[in-house]
């Protein structure tokens, strides 16, 4: 028995499915995100799990206790919402200790514990401060610190930092993780945002139009996806149209130039057009012959140096691919309008038979996706 | 060194003159307020520690001390301070009612249009109204004694509690058009927040909602005490605007036709006490709104 | 349902304050003729010459009020927001003063520091003096709707593009600003008309041939006249408002109405 269990869990709002049969197991202490496009259902999935929604059907488990119908108050769960939603009329200290005074701890207790709190989100200076009276990185902090100081069984987030500026997203994302890991905390955290979530969580639950297409670690999601939509939605993705030539042994074209997926397409047929995805990274530039290897002649386009790695995008007839090389300074950068040639393994390609069925019955599945992602 | 000074002298011409036609702009608003408003206004205020030869004196004001001239203050800020509660309860009720309380949307904006309209319709015909309602021949008022409740003569529309009806008819929409923003102003975060934290319904509005809504309602109050303290036309159409009158208002305009009280000085005490007890009620609304305006920002 | 029984109840409280004094008022004014519901009163009140001479009188001083209320405000409402957004602050200072100075206590000032002057010794003065009050109550609601409505175009790029076109300031204000404006305007417009049409304190205490003043002296000789009165002034309360509201911009109604 797992310390949270979501179990086939669906939520409807009038006609709206809002989540889809949503079934999660999180172990003790796991930083778990969701992620996906907005309105794919993430916070409804959290809300229920915080008692702020009721599922329409399905059940809630923590910690062995079934929580499906017990109204929030009773549930002990921390939570930080985008708004911050501090309370205006409360100075930070107040804030911190609301939970425990509610449950009427002794007034030494709670500030010794405001005190160990405010110093863990390092503003120790800041009890006496009015909400009105910070910015927006620090109030956040003291919503976290608000929520973590009753000992939830279980954080979680809400997108807690998509109000904020880049710079100050990315140092208190870092200071969230230090925090979750130093107390333990089990953790679910929304958001849309793909390098959040990568940068924090244990395991991501990638989801769509109110189901999961995925659930696993970084390395899993990014490197087999299980559908086209978490291919496209995690990362950056090639896409290719091209003609099928031998759908028995996987072999199609591109603007004459014939290449190799790993797989048969059996629900196609030869002049079909099928589109086929490939990650950036998983290309190379033609150095060495390999016979195993797909050949894919192309226009570079643009050249772009992002100092670890260079992206360069090639034309391919109707399509564009790119591609990322590891930088070093030896290297010959192909220059705009030259001609070049790139390869790539037949397992690096995603072909429309590796969707759920549900993606794959979409006409054109991935730009489909890919719109959403965007 | 001569061209210097020249330029110099020229700026600072320049300077003076853009500097002038920048008042200019706003000059005819001053002057007009200044002659409609300030003027008159600071003018009774001097000439109330003014006696008839025009020495200073205090004796004015003292003289407001007159049990009859007291006794009409108390009527006024008794009927004010009612009303503001009632009216303020009253309004504040129904505009939670049409927002956070979940009815509808088309009848919140139907009270609200309506708060609109009535909050501008008093004075002589919301008289009428009410005399057509709960005068000795009114609706309502026939209507109960079918039932076999008489009102009359326990009751009167122009006693104390007959005028607070009426006036509290135009204080629930003015507090409904300042509070229903203010509720609407409530975050569901909050109260989920508190929730996730343990606090029931009651501990929410408890700890978090009316500290955070008391600064708007207070604030409000206290208009709508203004607001019925400076009321003078729906009094006088209900009372007959005789000097047997207690409202001070009606004091107030009694001194302009006729000097009822025989002492001009002491008229112009009365409009001063008058806009002392306004100018309080004003000042701490605005502080009251800035309270609330600071917390609830960003 | 049950879950909504205090809202709803207060709800129904409320409406039922609201609506009851005008069912009354209406039903009250149709009973004119004994036995039979009629429209004896309304046609008592329209046919008397009294009503149109105070209505009209009522209505060209509301016109004068807002002309004047208009040509005061926009020029200081735009130059505040142009060059002296400083002075903002005591602009809503001195529009909120209406409510400090109660009308009552306002026309007694000026009736008092002009007496004897030509301002209270003629019918024409004494005119002016109502005006002038009419437009220091306008204020607060024709600047706090203009300067919304300057805040919605960009008054700095329209004002220095005409300005390179070679227009000088009143060819600003009147064919640039104003145009842009004038929904803004009429909703303070209305406001200020809805004001106007029903006051009594001031237009009595001036002894003006006013609507108000007219209205107050018909419910001494009358019983049935007052309450159609009442429905006709609510009707064009009403009408103001809703003005407003069709023209979509919330300068809402507030303090200093005709109390
Ligand atoms: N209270 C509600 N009433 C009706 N529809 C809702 C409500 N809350 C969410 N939805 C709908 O449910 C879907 C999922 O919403 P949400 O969980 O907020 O998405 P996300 O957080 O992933 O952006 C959306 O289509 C949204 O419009
Ligand atoms: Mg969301």
């Amino acid at each position: 028995m797992s310390f949270l269990e979501i179990v086939h869990v669906h939520k409807r709002f009038g006609t709206t499915i809002a989540v889809e049969d949503f079934t999660l197991a999180v172990e003790q202490g796991e930083f778990i995100s969701f992620l996906g496009p907005s309105g794919c259902g993430k916070t409804t999935t959290l809300r229920m799990v915080a008692g702020f929604e009721k599922p329409t059907s399905g059940q809630i488990v923590i910690d062995g206790v079934d929580v499906t119908n017990m109204p929030p108050n009773r549930r002990n769960i921390g939570m930080v919402f985008q708004s911050y939603a501090l309370f205006p009329n409360m100075t930070v200290a107040d804030n911190i200790g609301f939970g425990l005074r509610i449950a009427r701890r002794p007034a030494h207790e709670i500030r010794v514990r405001v005190e160990e709190l405010l110093r863990i989100i390092h503003m120790p200076e800041f009890g006496r401060r009015y909400p009105y009276q910070l910015s927006g990185g620090q109030q956040q902090r003291v919503a976290l610190a608000r929520a973590l100081a009753i000992q939830p069984k279980l954080l979680l987030l809400d997108e807690p930092l998509s109000a904020l500026d880049a710079k100050i997203r990315a140092s208190l994302r870092q200071e969230i993780r230090d925090i979750q890991r130093q107390l333990g905390i089990t953790t679910i955290y929304v958001t849309h945002d793909q390098e959040e979530a990568m940068a924090l969580s244990d395991r991501i639950v990638v989801m769509s139009r109110g189901k999961i297409e995925q659930i696993g670690t970084l390395f899993e999601v990014y490197n087999f996806p299980a559908t086209r939509f978490v291919a496209s939605f995690v990362g950056t993705l090639n896409q290719i149209e091209a003609t099928v030539v031998d759908a028995a042994i996987g072999l199609l074209a591109v603007e004459g130039q014939q290449f190799r997926i790993a797989r048969p397409l059996p629900q196609h047929r030869s002049g079909d057009r099928v589109n086929i995805a490939i990650r950036p990274e998983l290309i190379a530039l033609d150095g060495q012959f390999n016979s195993a290897m797909n050949r894919l002649s192309g226009t570079v386009e643009d050249v772009t140096f992002l100092g670890s790695i260079v992206r360069v995008r090639l034309r391919l007839a109707a399509n564009r691919l790119s591609m990322d090389i590891f930088n070093n300074p030896h290297l010959r950068l192909p220059q705009p309008g030259e001609t070049i040639t790139v390869h790539f393994a037949p397992e690096a390609c995603l072909a429309p038979g590796d969707d759920t069925p549900r993606e794959a019955s979409n006409a054109q599945p991935l730009s489909a996706s890919a719109a959403e992602a965007a | 060194m001569a061209p210097l000074t020249q330029t110099k002298t020229n700026q600072s011409t320049v300077t003076r003159r853009s500097l002038s036609w920048t008042w200019v702009g706003v000059a005819p608003f001053f002057l007009f307020v200044a002659a409609f408003l300030i003027w008159p206004t600071l003018s009774i205020i001097g000439q109330s520690f003014l006696d008839q030869e025009r020495r200073l004196t205090l004796q004015n004001i003292l003289e407001l001390g007159h049990p009859f001239i007291v006794s009409s203050y108390v009527y006024s800020v008794q009927l004010s301070a009612v009303t503001a509660i009632g009216g303020g309860l009253l309004g504040g009720l129904l505009a939670y009612a049409i927002t956070i309380g979940g009815l509808p949307r088309p009848l919140r904006d139907a009270v609200i249009s309506f708060s609109g309209v009535a909050s501008n319709f008093a004075g002589v015909p919301l008289a009428f109204a009410f005399i057509a309602t709960l005068g000795q021949l009114g609706v309502v008022t026939q209507w109960l004694r079918s039932i076999g409740i008489s009102l009359y003569p326990a009751f009167s529309l122009y006693s104390f509690w007959g005028l607070c009806i009426v006036y509290i008819y135009f204080q629930i929409p003015l507090m409904v058009l300042i509070m229903a923003p203010a509720f609407e102003g409530m975050r569901r975060e909050w109260r989920e927040a508190a929730e996730s934290l343990g606090a029931n319904g009651w501990q929410y509005w408890r700890y978090v909602g009316l500290p955070i809504l008391l600064p708007s309602i207070l604030g409000t109050t206290v208009l709508l005490f203004g607001n019925a303290f400076g009321a003078h036309a729906t009094a006088f159409q209900l009372t007959g605007g005789g000097s047997q009158g207690n409202v001070i208002t009606i004091l107030i305009g009694a001194q302009i036709s006729s000097d009822a009280l025989a002492n001009p000085g002491l008229g112009n005490a009365l409009a001063l006490g008058m806009i002392v007890i306004m100018g309080i009620s004003v000042g701490l609304y605005t502080w009251l709104q800035r309270l609330s305006a600071r917390w609830l920002r960003s | 349902m049950l879950k909504r029984f205090w809202p709803w109840f207060w709800f129904l409280v409320g409406a039922t304050y609201f609506l009851v004094p005008l069912y009354a008022t209406l039903d009250f004014s149709l009973r004119a003729r004994r036995g039979e519901l009629s429209f004896a009163a309304y046609t008592s009140v329209l046919n008397d010459i009294r009503f149109i001479e105070s209505f009209m009188f009522s209505l060209q001083t509301a016109l004068a009020t807002i002309v004047v209320s208009a040509i005061v405000i926009v020029p200081t409402a735009y130059w505040v927001q142009l060059r002296l957004p400083r002075l903002r602050p005591v602009i809503e200072f001195f529009t909120l003063l209406p409510f400090v100075v109660p009308a009552v206590v306002l026309v007694f000032s000026l009736a008092r520091t002009y007496s004897r002057t030509p301002l209270t010794d003629s019918r024409e003065g004494l005119w002016v003096l109502l005006v002038g009050s009419y437009v220091i109550l306008s204020f607060p609601y024709m600047y706090r709707a203009v300067d919304t409505g300057l805040r919605s175009i960009n008054i700095h790029d329209l004002t220095e593009a005409a300005q390179s076109l070679g227009a000088g300031w009143f060819t600003i204000l009147t064919r640039v600003i104003f145009p842009n404006i004038y929904v803004a305007l009429l909703s303070g417009a209305f406001i200020t008309f809805a004001i106007v049409m029903g006051e009594f304190t001031i237009a009595a205490l001036l002894a003006q041939p006013a609507f108000g003043p007219y209205m107050n002296r018909l419910a001494s000789s009358k019983v049935y006249e007052p309450s159609a009165l009442a429905i006709i002034s609510f009707a064009l309360t009403w009408a103001a408002i809703a003005a407003i509201q069709w023209f979509g911009q919330g300068a809402q109604a507030r303090v200093a109405g005709p109390r």
